[in-house]
């Protein structure tokens, strides 16, 4: 059962290897004139147009309400750094699987390689949503378009971190991208894997 | 039992609906019946039609994209005209694909669009059109519905029997109306008969890039050739052709030409002619005509004289050509999707002939000829006659061809369009057109696999069927559903120009390619300003070129001085947009020439010659944005003798 677990442990860390080809996060922006939306893709290591173009045309828009051009990935260290992240990540959780395997740790390790990788991505997330912030409300004094909220404040572009909101004539959708649902199956797994450890070691005992 | 109710209510609702109709019906004819034709051409907001379709533009020289069934126009696809909307013919760089032995000419009278094909099916990637005036044959790209290519046809003058196709797209041939003395000379117009020739020519298309060749043109007797279509299927190989003025007049066409009861369809085999010019036959003749080709990745088009043609004598390749005797100066020459029939209309009569490819086979293989005309057999009629139609109409022009076997024939003159079986050669059924039709057209119906939905017929005169617009008018065109046994008038809607001929195809052909934007990284334009680095102003002499980009919502430069009266101001303007349907435009005040309408991706240029000092502005012609407004800027213009350097900027 122990070594069940522990192959488990195994492959669940490999699924986030899948981050370096597919997207982690996706956000669409449908309008009116754009029935075809453009979209963004967020890799680990930058940000791609859903189409080819995409990126160039959201930039072109965005000028009108003075937001920055989106990062290039040697824009923000974000995007050299969380690619070795992810690789340390898988590399830790198979040697935890590995050990475990051979019985030279307990599956308490899983556990644990799973609250790290949870604490990471929450940071992760976080981190994300200040930059959505940062890009939408840190705009150009000089925009061609200055827009105020009811209450006279000025509006702010961030994109929801999760689902969808209403900007302008846009509607923009924010939700995982296959990357991150494969980060979540092998996160998922590896919690399997604590208990099914848990469950191997109390039938032992 | 809810569903029963629902449907009850449905019923109730339906019987409300036809009661409210019959109330006001008395003000329609038939109010049911086209409330289930107005379903039928019923495209709701958002939906796409199922067909596209391409009427030539006559003497816009232009063509038209429609789309069917609701006969809605998306487009005019500039061709031989001139055309302010977005500068063709006024942009440098379109200028030379106008250009022709007699100069640039800015206008014709295009007729026949013919749609590329691979074994007899229409494939979609080119639609060819002929220029009838200044003998041309043009070739559209159906990626990015602009002209690619011109090529005029030398000795030829009126080039009516014009643009059809073979069925691998192997020749776009192109035959001469008018006959002329080839070459052309000073001599008495009296000395016409027996003097001058017809000319049919078979421009070669490559089948990787769709650039065309004439390859040869063979010389014929001096006869009118009105219209042609290719052998299909078995008669793949054949081009045939109709006649009139076999006469040979020279004045008053209209009763001389009018006086032998028979004319001839010119069956050619064009397969032995390639043969005997690829062995090194024919006769090399010095010529002059233009060979004009858009390139995609320059923008720009490049003129070429072309110096000489190869020519071929009909009597020197025995067996090549055979002339079929055919009632009455016939007009359309059609050939059915199986290749065995071959239908002359013979605009004179009440009745079509119709010819059949094995019996013209066993005629010419036993040798049974009804004399020769300048040395080419003529069958005898009665050999090569499969059937005729009695059709009870008058005045038979044009005739296309269903998925199910039937032929359907337009009169001009008793204004109908008449459906018949092929081979059994019954009348079926018979509507008025609105009003003298001329030809018809069926998706695919002049290919080996019609799709047999529906016909429009385009007609020459409209009269009332509009809210007048003074004695100058569109032509009316009318769509009749053919799925069943007897045709429908559906609808009627004005169209452009003067339809002759048109084209059309499923538009899931067509729609899944249809180009979004040029590539930027692909624009090779020698004064394409690709990045904003690249944008300046340079002077040369007199000349002074502008390296222009355009982007929501600004010119980059766009404040320009330095320039001076006499100086001639080359305008070279790169959109930078990458998004699908952003043009800009270009316009400069007084600027003798059209404006600019620039396609994402796409380099065009425009010449100003500034004449008076002053501060001139320009602006985006094209409503791009939310800025567009904003989207202007100012050229200074000093005196000829001003030392004012040039600069330019733009935000400062």
């Amino acid at each position: 059962m122990m070594k069940k677990a522990s192959i488990l442990m195994i492959i669940g860390p490999l699924f986030l290897l899948g981050l370096y080809m597919f997207p982690l996060w996706n956000i669409m922006l449908g309008a009116p004139q754009y029935p075809e939306p453009l979209g963004m893709n967020i890799h680990i290591d930058g940000i791609q147009g859903v189409s080819e173009f995409d990126i160039q045309n959201i930039d072109g828009l965005n000028h009108y309400i003075g937001m920055r051009h989106l990062p290039k990935p040697e824009d923000m260290w974000e995007f050299s750094t969380f690619p070795l992240v992810i690789g340390g990540m898988v590399a830790l959780g198979v040697l935890i699987g590995l050990l475990g395997f051979f019985g030279k740790v307990s599956y308490k390790w899983f556990l644990g390689w799973f609250v790290l990788m949870s604490v990471l991505g929450v940071l992760g997330m976080y981190d994300f949503n200040a930059w959505m912030v940062d890009y939408g409300t840190n705009l150009d004094p000089n925009a061609i378009m200055k827009l105020t909220n009811p209450d006279g404040s000025p509006m702010s572009y961030k994109p929801p971190l999760f689902g969808h909101a209403k900007m302008l004539n846009f509607d923009v959708t924010s939700l995982p991208h296959t990357g991150g649902y494969l980060m979540f199956v092998g996160m998922m797994l590896t919690v399997v894997a604590f208990f099914v450890g848990k469950k191997a070691s109390q039938a032992i005992n | 039992m809810k569903k029963i109710k629902y449907s009850m209510l449905t019923l109730l609702g339906l019987a409300l609906v036809f009661a409210s109709c019959g109330d006001q019906g008395k003000s329609s004819s038939n109010g049911a019946l086209s409330s289930s034709a107005a379903e039928k051409v019923y495209v709701a907001p958002g939906e796409q039609d199922d067909y596209y379709a391409f009427l030539s533009g006559g003497y816009s020289g232009n063509l038209t994209v429609y789309g069917l069934p609701s006969g809605r126009m998306f487009k005019e696809i500039p061709v031989f005209s001139q055309f302010p909307t977005s500068g063709y013919g006024y942009s440098e760089e379109t200028k030379p694909m106008l250009n022709t032995s007699f100069g640039f000419v800015p206008w014709d009278d295009s007729h026949h669009p013919d749609i590329s094909q691979t074994s007899g099916e229409l494939d979609g990637r080119w639609i060819f059109i002929n220029g009838n005036n200044t003998p041309r044959i043009a070739r559209i790209s159906l990626t990015s519905f602009e002209t690619e290519e011109i090529i005029e046809v030398p000795n030829s003058a009126g080039n009516h029997s014009s643009s059809f196709i073979t069925e691998n797209t192997e020749y776009v041939v192109a035959g001469t109306r008018f006959a002329v003395p080839v070459p052309q000379r000073d001599m008495s117009i009296k000395e016409y008969k027996g003097n001058f020739k017809g000319a049919l020519s078979f421009i070669s298309v490559n089948p990787e890039d769709g650039r065309m060749d004439l390859k040869f043109q063979l010389l014929m007797p001096g006869f009118n050739y009105d219209l042609s279509h290719p052998g299909r299927g078995k008669s793949h190989g054949w081009f045939f052709f109709t006649t009139y003025n076999t006469e040979e007049a020279n004045s008053l066409l209209e009763v001389n030409a009018s006086q032998n009861d028979k004319d001839f369809i010119a069956a050619i085999n064009w397969k032995k002619i390639e043969e005997y010019v690829n062995n090194g036959g024919g006769t090399k003749m010095p010529a002059n005509y233009a060979h004009n080709v858009y390139d995609e990745h320059t923008h720009t088009a490049t003129s070429t004289m072309k110096k000489e043609v190869l020519t071929v004598d009909p009597t020197q390749v025995p067996g090549a050509v055979y002339f079929l005797p055919t009632p009455k100066s016939p007009h359309g020459c059609d050939v059915d999707p199986t290749g065995q029939y071959i239908v002359g209309n013979g605009k004179l009569s009440a009745d079509l002939t119709v010819h059949s490819f094995d019996k013209m086979l066993a005629a010419i293989e036993g040798e049974k000829f009804d004399g020769e005309a300048y040395g080419i057999p003529i069958l005898k009629f009665e050999d090569v006659l499969a059937g005729q139609v009695k059709s009870g109409g008058l005045g038979p022009l044009h005739t296309e061809f269903d998925d199910k076997g039937n032929a359907y024939t337009t009169f001009f003159i008793s204004s109908e369009v008449v459906k018949w079986k092929v081979g059994t050669w019954e009348v079926i059924d018979r509507k008025p057109t609105y009003y003298s039709v001329g030809h018809l057209m069926i998706p695919g119906g002049n290919s080996r696999k019609p799709f047999g939905k529906y016909v429009v017929a385009m007609n020459k005169i409209t009269k009332d069927r509009y809210l007048p617009t003074g004695p100058e008018m569109e032509h009316s065109a009318q769509l009749y559903d053919i799925s069943g046994e007897k045709m429908e008038l559906l609808y009627d809607f004005p169209t452009h120009g003067e339809p002759h001929y048109a084209a059309g195809c499923p538009a899931e052909l067509l729609a899944p390619k249809s180009q979004k934007i040029y590539r930027l990284d692909e624009n090779k334009h020698p004064y394409a300003a690709l990045g904003t680095n690249d944008t300046r102003v340079e002077r040369k002499g007199n000349e002074v070129h502008v390296y222009m980009s355009m982007i929501r919502s600004h010119f980059t430069p766009d404040n320009i001085e330095g320039v001076k009266v006499g100086d001639k101001v080359y305008f070279h303007i790169t959109n930078h947009e990458q998004d699908f349907d952003v043009p800009h435009g270009f316009a400069m005040i007084g600027q003798n020439t059209s404006e600019l309408l620039i396609m994402p991706g796409q380099t065009k240029t425009s010449v100003w010659e500034p004449k008076t000092p002053g501060v001139w502005p320009f602006y985006c012609t094209d409503f791009c944005s939310a800025l567009h407004q904003e989207m202007q800027g100012y050229v200074r213009v000093s005196p000829a003798n001003s030392n004012i350097e040039l600069s330019w900027s733009l935000g400062d």
